[in-house]
């Protein structure tokens, strides 16, 4: 079974992070990656950049309207993902729990089975 | 992670919304202040057993306005009331304070923090230091250390600023889009300067200067605020763009390397690529303005893969873009930087020469134009500029770079045998 585990958290105090806390958080993560990797576990990980760097295209009545900034303003922001192909929810959650260890932040990590997944080209 | 370093970055990152919010209760920089610390005080105490509240700067701002409101009392007794006025909204539920904290009034209260901090009547150096100290939380001591002077002396100009901005008064209406405006604009330059300050130092001497992350922290946050403004986004970009070359910008003993000698695969391409998006988002809006040119600026020098292949042609447009926006000499002299590279050293020697009355003196003027002057030969009249730019030099890397430029002309004239 696939699931994504969806990387949740406030993310005016990730950005407070030094440099050398970013650094050593995304080492322990890739840690916990690269064993999940090698058992052929892991899929395609991503780190989104802030919120302010986004942009949110919505219906419009004419046209569709380009808003600066994510739809809604939450505590938590969506930071990043990851796609495991997993036998149970267990092995998924035990997944999660080891990312939240090595996480400093007080997020959330949400376990959501995909229904559908195309991976794409390989890109880089 | 300890405990108190999960705290302690809440609290950082708490910092500006609650100050912004306790401020605009007790309506006094330093009640809001002693309130605030307050609160932090509590938070070290009953979080580790309880764990993190679910919204940090609301426990915080709960927290702050009752210890502030017990203190008024306490002084109460001792002296007259303050006016009722003075304090405000000191009635709320903490319901109602939940809701407001999604509200309109969170983006003012900071707003209305960083704007205070930037007072007309405040020297650049005062607005610095007191943005760093109350809107980032940095100690007096962090503060002290970095503009090189002793910690008592901040204080104290900390103290005066302060003082000065509570006989000025500080607005508590709620702005209209005009004044948004405008606060934005002062804000966003304050910002700018707090930058400058960390980035001008060079790394030799302030190795640990907070100062450009704590910018670009602030600037974040603005931007987060203002999602819609390309000048925030412009801003942003630029800090961005030159904090990314920080690993770059000195050599192994502390020498300033510059842009088109720096090791680029030493910049920090992460800071980039957030920077070019936020870019072209602020292009989208079609509003032009000074840090988005800049921005842009700094942009092409970041895209090119190498200094000899970096677009002068568009530099050059996009510096007398600036120039029609912003004339200053500055800009002109940072003009003919690109202008030298395309037309040759003349022509920037041209340009820069009616600067002489204006920019006599600043380190930069004199450093280009000895520069420009030693390539095309005029050895006499280089040396003399560059004397005068070691004279005023504020940093030794800042001297020591001219230095090299003496140095290796002198090599050179005594190759050629002269």
């Amino acid at each position: 079974m696939l699931y994504a585990v969806l990387c949740y958290d406030a993310e005016s105090e990730v950005n407070a992070w030094s440099k050398e806390l970013d650094a050593k958080v995304m080492a322990d993560l890739g840690a916990v990656n690269q064993r999940y990797a090698e058992a052929g576990k892991l899929g395609p990980v991503a780190r989104l950049m802030p919120t302010t760097a986004a942009v949110t295209v919505r219906k419009g009545a004419t046209d569709d309207i380009i808003m600066d900034g994510p739809f809604a303003e939450t505590k938590e922001q969506f930071l990043g993902f990851f796609v495991l192909d997993v036998e149970t929810l267990e092995e998924a959650i035990t997944f999660a729990r080891e990312l939240s260890a090595v996480n400093p932040a007080n997020g959330t990590y949400e376990v959501r089975p995909l229904q559908f997944f195309n991976p794409g080209v390989p890109i880089t | 992670m300890t405990e108190l370093a999960w705290i302690d970055l809440a609290l950082t990152s708490a910092r500006p919304q609650a100050m912004g919010a306790l401020l605009r209760y007790f309506r006094d920089l330093d009640m809001a202040e002693e309130a605030y610390q307050e609160a932090c005080l509590r938070a070290l105490k009953t979080w580790p057993d309880k764990g993190p509240p679910r919204d940090p700067a609301a426990w915080l701002i709960f927290v702050g306005r009752n210890s502030g409101i017990d203190q008024v009392r306490k002084r109460a007794r001792h002296q007259p009331l303050p006016p009722e006025e003075m304090l405000s909204d000191l009635e709320d539920t903490e319901g109602d304070l939940a809701d407001r904290l999604d509200g309109a009034h969170y983006r003012d209260d900071i707003l209305r923090l960083l704007f205070v901090c930037c007072h007309p009547d405040l020297p650049a150096t005062q607005q610095i230091a007191l943005a760093l100290r109350i809107v980032s939380g940095l100690s007096v001591r962090q503060i002290a250390r970095a503009f090189l002077v002793s910690e008592a002396a901040m204080e104290q100009r900390i103290t005066r600023a302060k003082a000065k901005i509570g006989a000025a008064g500080i607005g508590f209406e709620t702005p209209d889009a005009v004044a948004r405006a405008e606060r934005l604009g002062i804000v966003a330059a304050m910002i700018y300067l707090v930058f400058n300050e960390g980035y001008s130092a060079g790394v030799p001497e302030k190795a640990d200067t907070p100062f450009c992350a704590e910018a670009i922290r602030l600037s974040r946050l603005l931007l987060k605020l203002f999602p819609a403004e390309p000048e925030i986004m412009g801003l942003t970009a630029l800090l961005l763009i030159q904090h990314s070359r920080l690993d770059a910008r000195f050599d192994k003993e502390g020498q300033i390397v510059l842009l088109e000698d720096q090791d680029r695969s030493l910049w920090n391409r992460a800071l980039i690529e957030e920077a070019l998006v936020l870019i072209d988002k602020a292009l989208r809006h079609r509003a032009p303005g000074p840090f988005q040119i800049q921005a842009a600026i700094a942009a092409l020098h970041a895209r090119a893969p190498s200094a000899a292949e970096t677009d002068w042609l568009q530099i050059d447009l996009l510096y007398q873009g600036l120039e029609r926006l912003q004339p200053s000499p500055v800009v002109r002299l940072n003009r003919a930087v690109a202008v030298s590279k395309r037309e040759g050293p003349e022509a920037a020697l041209a340009l820069i020469e009616p600067l002489a009355d204006k920019l006599s003196g600043y380190f930069y003027f004199h450093g280009l134009r000895g520069g420009l002057l030693k390539q095309i030969g005029r050895y006499d009249e280089a040396r003399e500029a560059f004397d005068r730019a070691i004279a005023l030099a504020t940093t030794s890397a800042e001297a020591a770079h001219i230095r090299q430029h003496l140095d290796g002309m002198q090599r050179e004239l005594a190759e050629a045998g002269h």
